[in-house]
């Protein structure tokens, strides 16, 4: 059904604001890209350097939970409102998530006889 | 609009993968595949974590002898490198430059491909130190959770690759502009689910 | 490609079949194949109840009977329940919406192929060497050290069926987010859209653990992983959580369909809107949410530690809350209402009270201490059959009368339909529901025979007495079937008088392309509204009459399904596994079947698929040669 979006020519002066828009937010995405190099060097780091699991293991999946929303929101756009039924999309991929966290859950806990 | 629409930068729509109704309609189905992928990693992960370490008596690997940090690394740091690159070539079909996407889209393959080598690199590797695929639950689980990324990071080269050759001549439309979008989604998904075997897998197995 | 009415020759046919891409089409493939399967596990069921008619029968042996008794529940759950249901899904949900077809009307076909190639292996399994016999959870600690290839077949066959399953789900999903029509918002949608949305979450988080489960089995029996082996680590356990973490929610999956079906049946023949919409969508959703937090219920046995049974006990009573809303909703619908007691209707009236029975048993099981009496006894196999024949067979039953001339616009006799009701729900309760006392009484679920004089003789005879007039009842359906093909005459628009929603407002026989112009909804129940109104045409458009765009016919997702087909046999013959006969020609037979599968993907992917254009002249052509001059509704 292809006839549900006109077309639309931008101004040259849109146009011009369009690609500075887009340039924008591709050097946010490269903000967003450095942080996500930090994070992970400080990841491996604290790793590498030896400290006690009881410090490393909670700063590690923290950090890792921030990258990946800065994939999934940054990267992947699921930021973006005006997006094609982005809500229901989030809420889908949100509700994925904490099935798989409760399923992870329950293997760290329930898996072995340990009680 | 239309797929034969001739379309100039001015023209280009801005949401040009949801543009026609087969675009919103593979944008939403191909979310709801990756929420669904998420599940399929996470019964991995679950059994990964439920298995680590386990072996039949007297097994002599564990995960702080086994995994190398350095090598990790380098996997971490060339998979996160070519989320960026897909980025960028997204930014070039907003801005309908066509070559600029199928420039980035042929850097994302070779970063990926790198990693692929690297991941064979080490499984061998391992393979050699007797870390077989059948030599204990450790090691099949290992080898399932990263090795079905693995296959992901393969089947996603084939993919781009495939798109990259049939559109060289077809330059960007509405038709398979969506495709694109859709590959780039699916890369980073990847890139997710890496962030989690590089934390979950090799930095917490060698904190033990 | 535009006008399909014309007589086609059996080859021809046979090729549009493989080639469909219409919803209605794949769902009456769905319709059928879904029926074969339901016959074959029907059959393997009375073959069990007549071994068990009599203590120390030999009428089959002890291996054959744990054969029947893996297929007979797989079957049931995996190729008849779920594609029967996905036959209504497929019909009904685009027309409900004002779709002119699903999402993906590609992945549409691919999924059955899925399914239905899925199923043929399995069922190879019987002339190649003896059908799975792990049961249908298919425990790791006894499936993987089943001699032969039964359970490769159960495993395989799985994977190749449930991959169809989960492209089904993304499909619906993706068809009621986007494909509605214009009005038509999440709030006015059919009820059964609703629970085919809900339905289809569930497929989408509920199917990846069995497909990672059956990938671990597949794994140890076949490439000789470790997952389930103790000796190098491994834990069965593992099996048991992924098979139930899908387990559970399909349960529902199965059961919400049903629910939607006699959501639209009730208000039908009780001439009322459905009492408590929104209550219905709202208990419907946390149904289906609460699914994926009950699956250790069915490990209480297992010894996860009273904090977790306390948890998921507690988990599982809750469920009974929505349940129960959506009961009381049923009741109030029915509760002053002009009654109509058609034959559908009678399988709604008869679906509560059996339903509601299965439901309070399964909340005896859901208390822990109860659950070690009840657990592996036939009180257990009593429950799951009220809540699996008293719902879901109900409402397939019911709506295949309900929707039969929808399907194909003729009416099933409503005598025969009634007498087929009355026998089968004879059937029903005097098979299962001495049962529940045999449970009581301690015979164990899944024997093959037991001893006499143990006060199980009398129930065990008159429970396989109600096992024939089940089957009585269905083959009266085959007849009424049968009956209708050759005697019936043309049923024409709404021929229930009181249909309500938007699937009964389009003309009989339905154009391929369902709507010339996308209907415009105003309200809940559109139809009903326009008739209230008194609109002849039944609906009111939402654009001009223009070009259609259409999908095009494609072979391909058949060749997908074959290649995958092929490859599970040079799966089974592993040189690695299991079973020792590997054959040299397994691992490239096992290559063949991939490269044809994603060489077909390939392809798919390098071609321009770009459909076809319907032009205002040919539909109305094809109108005049429908329904005579006028066009539009009869």
């Amino acid at each position: 059904m292809a006839h549900d979006t006109p077309t639309v020519t931008r101004t040259s002066a849109q146009h011009e604001y369009y690609k500075q828009n887009n340039k924008a937010t591709m050097q946010k995405q490269v903000v967003n890209f450095a942080i996500m190099i930090f994070l992970t060097l400080v990841a491996f780091s604290l790793v590498g350097a030896g400290f006690s699991a009881n410090l490393v293991l909670p700063i590690i999946l923290l950090m890792a939970g921030v990258q990946v929303v800065l994939q999934l929101y940054s990267f992947m756009h699921m930021e973006e409102k005006t997006a094609h039924e982005i809500g229901v999309v989030t809420m889908f991929m949100w509700t994925g998530m904490f099935f798989a966290f409760l399923m992870i859950l329950a293997f760290v806990t329930i898996i072995w006889w340990n009680l | 609009m239309d797929y034969n629409t001739k379309f100039t930068p001015q023209t280009w729509p801005e949401h040009a993968e949801q543009a026609t109704l087969e675009g919103k309609n593979k944008f939403v189905g191909f979310w709801l595949f990756l929420a669904c992928e998420i599940v399929l990693f996470a019964s991995l992960f679950a059994t990964y974590l439920a298995l680590k370490n386990k072996g039949p008596a007297g097994m002599e690997f564990t995960t702080q002898e086994l995994y190398e940090l350095p090598l990790a690394f380098g996997m971490t740091m060339i998979l996160l490198t070519s989320s960026l690159t897909s980025v960028y070539a997204m930014y070039h079909m907003k801005n309908y430059n066509f070559k600029g996407v199928q420039l980035w889209m042929f850097i994302t393959v070779l970063l990926g491909a790198s990693f692929l080598a690297l991941e064979v690199y080490e499984f061998n590797h391992y393979v050699g130190l007797g870390f077989t695929f059948g030599s204990s639950a450790f090691a099949s689980a290992f080898y399932t959770l990263v090795g079905t990324h693995g296959f992901h990071v393969s089947v996603g080269l084939v993919w781009i690759t495939a798109l990259i050759l049939r559109n060289a001549k077809r330059g960007l439309s509405l038709y398979n502009a969506p495709k694109y979008f859709v590959a780039s989604l699916y890369w980073h998904f990847i890139d997710v689910v890496w962030v989690f075997i590089f934390t979950v897998v090799y930095l917490m197995g060698v904190v033990g | 490609m535009s006008s399909s009415v014309k007589k086609k020759g059996f080859g021809a046919t046979v090729w549009d079949y493989l080639t469909t891409v219409d919803h209605k089409k794949i769902a009456v493939m769905y319709l059928l194949g879904g029926t074969l399967f339901f016959v074959i596990a029907g059959l393997e069921a009375v073959l069990m109840r007549i071994q068990l008619m009599y203590p120390e029968n030999d009428f089959v042996s002890a291996g054959t009977f744990n054969q029947l008794l893996t297929m007979h529940g797989t079957t049931m759950l995996f190729l008849a329940a779920m594609p029967l249901l996905f036959a209504f899904m497929n019909m009904i949900v685009p027309l409900q919406i004002g779709a002119r077809d699903v999402a993906f009307p590609f992945l549409n076909s691919l999924g059955f192929w899925l399914f239905f190639l899925g199923g043929l292996f399995l069922h190879l399994s019987f002339f190649m060497g003896g059908a799975p016999d792990a049961g249908w959870t298919s425990y790791a600690s006894l499936s993987l050290y089943s001699p032969g290839h039964g359970v490769d077949f159960y495993v395989l066959g799985l994977q190749v069926s449930g991959a169809g399953t989960l492209i089904s789900g993304i499909n619906f999903l993706v068809t009621i987010i986007n494909m509605r029509a214009p009005g038509m918002t999440f709030m006015r949608m059919p009820l059964f859209t609703w629970t085919t949305f809900v339905t289809s979450a569930l497929i989408l988080f509920g199917f990846p653990p069995l497909t990672a489960g059956l990938i671990l089995l597949l794994f140890d029996r076949m490439f000789s992983a470790k997952f389930f082996d103790v000796m190098y680590g491994g834990n069965t356990i593992i099996w048991e959580h992924l098979f139930w973490i899908f387990g559970h929610p399909e349960v529902y999956i199965l059961v919400l369909p049903a629910f939607g079906l006699f959501s639209e049946i009730i208000p039908t023949f009780s001439r009322k809107r459905l009492f408590g919409y929104s209550s219905m969508v709202f208990a419907t959703i946390l149904i289906g949410f609460l699914g994926f937090m009950v699956w250790a219920h069915h490990m209480f046995t297992v010894g996860l530690g009273p904090t977790a049974n306390a948890i998921f006990a507690v988990a599982t009573m809750a469920i009974a809350v929505p349940t129960g809303m959506k009961v009381f909703n049923w009741l109030l619908t029915v509760w002053g209402g002009s009654i109509k007691v058609t034959t559908p209707m009678l399988y709604a009236l008869g679906f509560i009270p059996s339903f509601v029975a299965g439901g309070v048993t399964g909340i005896m099981q859901a208390t822990a201490p109860l659950d070690y009496q009840l657990h592996d006894s036939y009180f257990i196999v009593a429950h799951f059959h009220y809540v699996i024949v008293g719902g879901i067979v109900l409402g397939l039953l019911g709506s295949t009368h309900f929707y039969w001339p929808l399907f194909f616009n003729r009416m099933l006799n409503e005598t025969l339909g009634k007498i087929t009701f009355w026998i089968f729900f004879i059937g029903f309760h005097m098979t299962f529901f001495l049962q529940h006392f045999l449970g009581l009484m301690g015979m164990p679920r899944r024997v093959f025979t037991y001893m006499p004089d143990q006060g199980w003789d009398l129930f065990n005879f008159i429970s396989t007495i109600g096992a024939f007039l089940m089957s009585a009842g269905v083959i009266l359906l085959v007849l009424n079937v049968i009956i209708t093909a050759i005697k019936g005459e043309p049923a024409g628009n709404d021929p229930w008088g009181d249909t309500r929603t938007l699937e009964w407002a389009i003309p009989q026989p339905i154009p391929f392309y369902n709507f010339r112009q996308t209907p415009l909804v105003r309200g809940l129940d559109p139809y009903w509204i326009e008739k209230q109104e008194g609109n002849k045409e039944g609906m009111v458009y939402a654009e001009p009459l223009g070009d259609i765009h259409m999908p095009n016919n494609s072979i391909v997702p058949f060749v997908m399904s074959l290649g995958l087909f092929i490859a599970s046999f040079g799966a089974l013959y592993s040189p690695l596994g299991v079973a020792d006969d590997s054959r040299t020609w397994a691992i490239p037979v096992l290559v063949i079947g991939l490269v044809i599968t994603f060489g077909s993907m390939i392809y798919r992917s390098l071609k321009d698929d770009h459909g076809y254009y319907v032009t205002v002249a040919e539909i109305e052509a094809l109108e005049e040669e429908l329904y005579g001059k006028k066009g539009g509704n009869k």
